[in-house]
């Protein structure tokens, strides 16, 4: 019976939690499931994903492939999906998720069906749903051929509950591209400060061009008071606000644009589109091109002193005031009924 | 040094797009726009030509409604610009795009450097880019925020990619693919002359014939379009002062399960 390939994607050493979502997806198929897990700690991660789902796992740790680069990873990839032909190879729809599982469907010829919400193997085709244009429609698609490729939407899928008594077969597969051969050299890398990963995070609070209405005064050698109260306002009211709720801070292209917080941030049509289970909007109007971001978030809030904003047609839960009374006032109310 | 940029017309990002009652996407009489990623692109490619004394040619794969991002790329200063196209191809395939994309660098037989955008705000499968590089066999760098380097002499490009964790520098043989994100420059908008220029351009348009190569069958395809299914939600305003707003929607939240 053919096998259903993921992907488990990691960084310095870490799986991403897109990839459980994945195996997740992968193990309700009936299908047997085999994990694949290259770079450093490969091994550690293959018991992981075991406990997810994983019958079988093909690990690699050659020093090329220590940290993601596409080349020696498709190249590994289509050689494992040349030889033994799987129904399904999957991955989540992560940057790294969608490039390498795009260039490994390109050297193989196979189908390849991106950011799917939904998908249903049948005989002799996979078929699944996908946003088109910027999701202001669906789009129903069909693939053909003996393996099909598929990256999934970020949170569309559920993982199963770690299992810790699964262990799975772990088998080492030898790289494709010695060194020599690879045309990319990582030179550095530098973290961002505090880490953006809006496509996991579960809840989301986002602030925009409102933000700099901030009452506190900038202090006299500000080089423009509007950015630094807007800045200040990211890191001293909004921040709080995501760290009680564990969730990351989004923004508008008003507010990456004003240079209040960086591009990573953004959420929207040119920036990232994100379907946590909670979104709060703060100072946001809801110009559609954002929402082409984050409208298929479970619950939105909407934080405007503006009762006619857009973005109230669209939220589940609308608070018309002033962000800089609000989101302190709920700040401190999650904290005292959060325990924290 | 010769620099291709990939483009295609979009929707303009305002429109309101739907399915209409014939299963067709429409936007009714907006505007098609050239892909907002790709004018990152057609700047970077017209800065770094004019850097290292090269030229620029812009092509699209796909219909005539393509025509409007290459007259863009034109007016804002690419040197000529070719559609690839032939009936009987669909366009959401994008083995298909790959290789003719790839056919189409190789056809022009000089190019060093090929840059994309980010990715379309129509169809958004962020996958044109990755197969054409692996087509082409050249090495691919996403999400380029800048181009350290250009080392002509020892055929190498250095840049910073913005990944989700952080910034990362790479160094890559050319000929190389790469795709660019916004915050590698500021797109000029095109001039009067440009745009007068670019209005009389002839495109010429050529198929895999042409190209000399031969397309794969199709293995994907669009069963149907459909619109969204309504929200809904019924907005609940919660009034009060910022004390009594916060406890009720900390209330309705916890009713919600998401805390
Ligand atoms: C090609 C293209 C692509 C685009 N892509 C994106 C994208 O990816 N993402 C995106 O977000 N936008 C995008 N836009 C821009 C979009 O059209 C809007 O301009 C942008 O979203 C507006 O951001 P905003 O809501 O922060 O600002 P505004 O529209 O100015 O809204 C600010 C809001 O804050 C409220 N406010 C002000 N002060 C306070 C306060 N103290 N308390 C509470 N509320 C307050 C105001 O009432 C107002 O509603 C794009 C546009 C184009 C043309
Ligand atoms: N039909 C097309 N013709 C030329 N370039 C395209 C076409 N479609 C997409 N592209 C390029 O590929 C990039 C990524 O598009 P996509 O893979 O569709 O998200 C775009 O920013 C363009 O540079």
């Amino acid at each position: 019976m053919s096998a259903v390939y993921v992907w488990i994607e990691t960084f310095q050493g870490r799986a991403q939690p897109g990839s459980w979502e994945a195996l997740g997806a992968a193990s309700k198929l009936g299908l047997p499931v085999v994990a694949l897990v290259f770079g450093k700690d490969a091994s550690a991660i293959a018991q992981e994903a075991a406990r997810y789902g994983a019958e079988r796992c093909l690990v690699s740790e050659d020093a090329t492939l220590e940290s993601y680069r596409l080349e020696p990873y498709a190249a590994l990839l289509s050689k494992l999906v040349q030889d033994n032909r799987p129904r399904l190879v999957l991955a989540s729809a992560t940057l790294r998720g969608r490039e390498l599982l795009a260039a490994s469907a390109a050297d193989t010829n196979c189908a390849l069906l991106s950011d799917v919400m939904t998908f249903e193997v049948n005989d002799g085709t996979v078929t699944a749903t996908r946003a088109a244009y910027a999701g202001k429609v669906l789009s129903d698609v069909e693939a053909t051929g003996e393996t099909v490729f598929l990256t999934l939407r970020g949170r569309a899928f559920k993982a199963q509950a770690a299992n810790e008594a699964a262990s799975a077969q772990i088998e080492t597969v030898e790289p494709v591209l010695a060194e020599a051969k690879i045309a990319t050299k990582i030179e550095g890398f530098e973290a961002e400060a505090g880490g953006v990963n809006l496509s996991d995070a579960a809840i989301i609070v986002s602030g925009g061009r409102g933000m700099a209405n901030n009452p506190k005064p900038a202090p006299p050698d500000a080089a423009d008071a509007a950015v630094w109260k807007a800045q200040d306002g990211f890191k001293n009211t909004l921040q709080p606000l995501a760290d009680v709720l564990g969730g990351a801070v989004g923004a508008s292209r008003a507010a990456v644009d004003a240079g209040y917080i960086s591009y990573a941030h953004q959420v929207g049509q040119t920036g990232k589109t994100v379907s946590p289970e909670l979104y709060i909007a703060c100072g946001i109007s809801g110009a559609i091109q954002h929402q082409a971001g984050m409208r298929s978030s479970r619950i939105i809030v909407a934080i405007n002193k503006d009762a006619d904003a857009p973005i109230f047609k669209i939220a589940r839960y609308g608070l018309v005031g002033d962000l800089y009374e609000i989101v302190p006032a709920l700040t401190a109310e999650l904290k005292r009924r959060l325990g924290k | 040094m010769h620099i291709v940029v990939f483009t295609r017309s979009t929707p303009d990002t305002a429109a309101k797009v739907e399915v209409d009652a014939g299963g067709a996407v429409t936007w009714g009489d907006a505007a098609t726009v050239v892909n907002p990623w790709d004018e990152y692109a057609l700047e970077e490619a017209i800065v770094q030509a004019k850097n290292a004394g090269g030229k620029t040619t812009v092509i699209a794969v796909g219909p005539e409604m393509h025509n409007d991002a290459l007259k863009h790329g034109l007016a804002m200063g690419m040197d000529s610009a070719m559609r690839v196209w032939e009936d009987g191809l669909t366009e959401t395939d994008s083995l298909t795009y790959a290789t003719i994309a790839a056919a189409a660098v190789q056809k022009l037989g000089d190019v060093s450097l090929v840059i994309f955008g980010r990715e379309s705000v129509d169809v958004g499968t962020d996958q044109h880019v990755y197969q054409t590089a692996r087509k082409l066999g050249w090495p691919m760098l996403s999400f380029v925020s800048k181009i350290r380097a250009v080392d002509h002499a020892a055929g190498t490009i250095t840049v910073e990619r913005l990944l989700e964790e952080g910034k990362e520098v790479v160094t890559s043989r050319l000929p190389a693919v790469i795709s660019v994100v916004k915050d590698i420059n500021e797109p000029r908008y095109p001039s009067f002359i440009g745009i007068r220029k670019a209005s009389k351009a002839e495109i010429p348009v050529l198929t895999s014939a042409d190209l000399g190569v031969t397309l794969p069958a199709a293995t994907t395809r669009v069963v149907a379009y459909r619109n969204l299914p309504a929200r809904e939600t019924q907005v609940e305003m919660i009034t009060g002062t910022p004390e009594e707003q916060a406890r009720i929607l900390v209330d309705r939240l916890q009713e919600e399960n998401v805390l």
